[in-house]
């Protein structure tokens, strides 16, 4: 498993030098390179109310209800088909949904007054293939969204993209384009790309799963450190390495439905449902 | 066959009074060139923006889109031609239509207009496909950044669509320039009008035609020749 690949752990408040190294080898160093902004409620960072949606006559998702405080790491796991993807593509309104509420930092997405582009802009997302643009070089990849969404200048678009390239260990890429780098390094730039936003929340869609195993643990580093740094994150993975070693809260999804939403103490040692347990036994097995 | 091969033809004057066959030719070339540039302006513009609108989420946007596709693909593109030289200006306002009527180098203007709508409709087929062609997830990760949908198109999908349908956008290119010879039958003196017209001064039918051939197939060689280059200049390292 990825887990033993990765550093000892070690207290966030300690400073860390940033190195060009590969974070897997070495400290990552801080992510953030600003605590995250300030948020506007004191309520749930992301909260589900009820959610249905329908594809057609299909419902891919029942009434789901959660959330997701500041500065908590969430992993939802489950099968494959079971609403994953759908439901964390809900949360900054890529997919709509036909029943229930989801708000964001106390904005409601599904309201038609919502400046989604702004919303978005403020909720990272990190994909399964990466999906960084391949006409256009890391450092622009990178300094794109900056400019034309939140205008900041070039230079200072640049800059911040270059200091968090540094921080997933990649500066020496920066004038390289995304078919030149490999899946590992791809994403880790991808993830640099969501923080260069300042974005109060992360999304992670199964952000592993499309690398070879060798390079796993090099993205799972980054990650670990962005939640030891308090970044609050919704993670959809396999990766039980990684939701023991970070996690605060599992929620185990079947069929379009939360089937299981608990501690990760509580759902690591004794998962109430007979499907989680089923499915942690054939997951763990590997 | 009793032919009298005369290859000097082209240097004799020719009866229209100012200069010789061989100019004749190459003023010819001359609105042929400046008509299909002309006309390609117009096809790229409005067919980049109805292959946009054909893959928007929006129902409207498609049906126009479709609709535009469909109307100037399925008419003849010699029917197209008299509607818009012959029909068009009695179907306006008369002040409108007399006006179109009198504007000088009237050929030349609706070839461009007539051109670049019918060209537009293929390219934006094109543009639709190279758009579609792309993975879901780049759109998604454009608006996911935050970028509006017009910001995604622009910064995210079209320069990836463009550099996909290169190679069938420059056969488009080459079929507007070679198109462009129906407008001589709205009296546009491009390169296979003077042809003709230089066959009918001189009976010299083989050299006329056979000038022109080579002329074509010039300016497509060097069409193809920079669109190579320009494939290299946009090619994406890596992949
Ligand atoms: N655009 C769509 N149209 C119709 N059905 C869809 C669409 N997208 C997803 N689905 C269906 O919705 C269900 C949930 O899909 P989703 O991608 O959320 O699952 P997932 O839990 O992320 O699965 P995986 O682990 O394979 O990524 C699946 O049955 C899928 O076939
Ligand atoms: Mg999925």
């Amino acid at each position: 498993m990825t887990s033993s690949a990765m550093p000892p752990v070690s207290p966030v408040s300690e400073p860390q030098a940033a190195t060009d190294a590969a974070p897997g080898t070495g400290p990552v160093g801080t992510l953030l390179t600003e605590r995250p902004p300030v948020t506007a409620t004191t309520g749930p960072m992301i909260a589900i109310d009820d959610v249905s949606k329908w594809y057609g006559d299909f419902q891919v998702l029942t009434n789901c209800t959660t959330s997701v405080t500041k500065g908590e790491v969430v992993v939802v796991c489950g099968p494959s088909g079971s609403g994953k993807s759908t439901l964390i593509k809900c949360v900054n309104a890529l997919e709509p949904f036909q029943k229930g509420q989801i708000t964001v930092d106390g904005t409601r997405v599904a309201d038609k007054k919502t400046n989604l582009p702004k919303l978005r802009s403020r909720v990272g997302m990190v994909f399964q293939h990466f999906e960084l643009f391949p006409h256009l070089s890391i450092t622009d990849n990178l300094s794109l969204a900056q400019r034309k969404v939140l205008g900041r200048p070039k230079a200072e678009a640049e800059a911040k993209g270059l200091a968090l390239l540094e921080r997933v260990g990649l500066k020496a890429h920066a004038h390289k384009f995304p078919g030149q780098l490999s899946g590992g390094q791809q994403q880790r730039v991808a993830i640099a790309r969501a923080l260069a936003m300042n974005p109060i929340v992360m999304l992670f869609d199964e952000p592993t799963s499309a690398l070879d195993p060798e390079m796993v643990g090099e993205v799972l580093d980054v990650m670990v450190e962005l939640a030891r740094e308090g970044m609050t994150m919704m993670v959809v993975t396999h990766e039980m390495g990684f939701a023991r070693k970070v996690a605060n809260r599992v929620i185990f999804m079947d069929k379009g439905e939360i089937v299981e939403d608990a501690q990760k103490e509580e759902f690591f040692g004794s998962p109430r449902s007979e499907r989680a347990q089923t499915f942690l036994s054939r997951i763990l097995s590997h | 066959m009793n032919y009298n091969w005369n290859w000097g033809i082209f240097f004799e004057a020719s009866p229209e009074g100012n200069g010789t066959y061989a100019d004749m030719l190459l003023s010819g070339l001359m609105w042929t060139i400046v008509t299909a540039l002309c006309a390609w302006v117009i096809a790229f513009a409005v067919g980049s923006v109805i292959g946009v609108l054909r893959t928007l989420p929006g129902r409207g946007a498609q049906m126009v889109g479709n609709a535009y596709v469909e109307l100037f693909r399925n008419i003849p593109l010699l029917v197209q031609m008299f509607l818009w030289y012959f029909v068009l200006p009695e179907v306006l306002p008369e002040s409108w239509g007399t006006w179109l009527k009198q504007l000088p180098n009237a050929p030349f203007y609706t070839a461009v207009v007539c051109l670049g709508f019918f060209t537009a409709s293929r390219v934006a087929e094109q543009v639709r496909a190279g758009i579609q062609a792309l993975p879901r997830g780049q759109r998604m990760a454009g608006t996911a950044l935050g970028l509006t949908t017009a910001q995604t198109y622009r910064y995210v999908l079209l320069p990836n669509a463009y550099r996909i349908i290169l190679p069938p956008l420059t056969s488009e290119f080459l079929n507007n320039l070679k198109n462009t010879s129906v407008a001589l039958t709205i009296g546009l003196l491009e390169l296979t009008a003077r042809a003709r017209a230089m066959q009918e001064f001189s009976f010299q039918v083989f050299e006329a035609f056979t000038a022109a051939t080579v002329i074509y197939i010039i300016i497509n060689l060097i069409v193809v020749t920079v669109a190579g280059v320009i494939e290299r200049r946009v090619a994406v390292p890596g992949r």
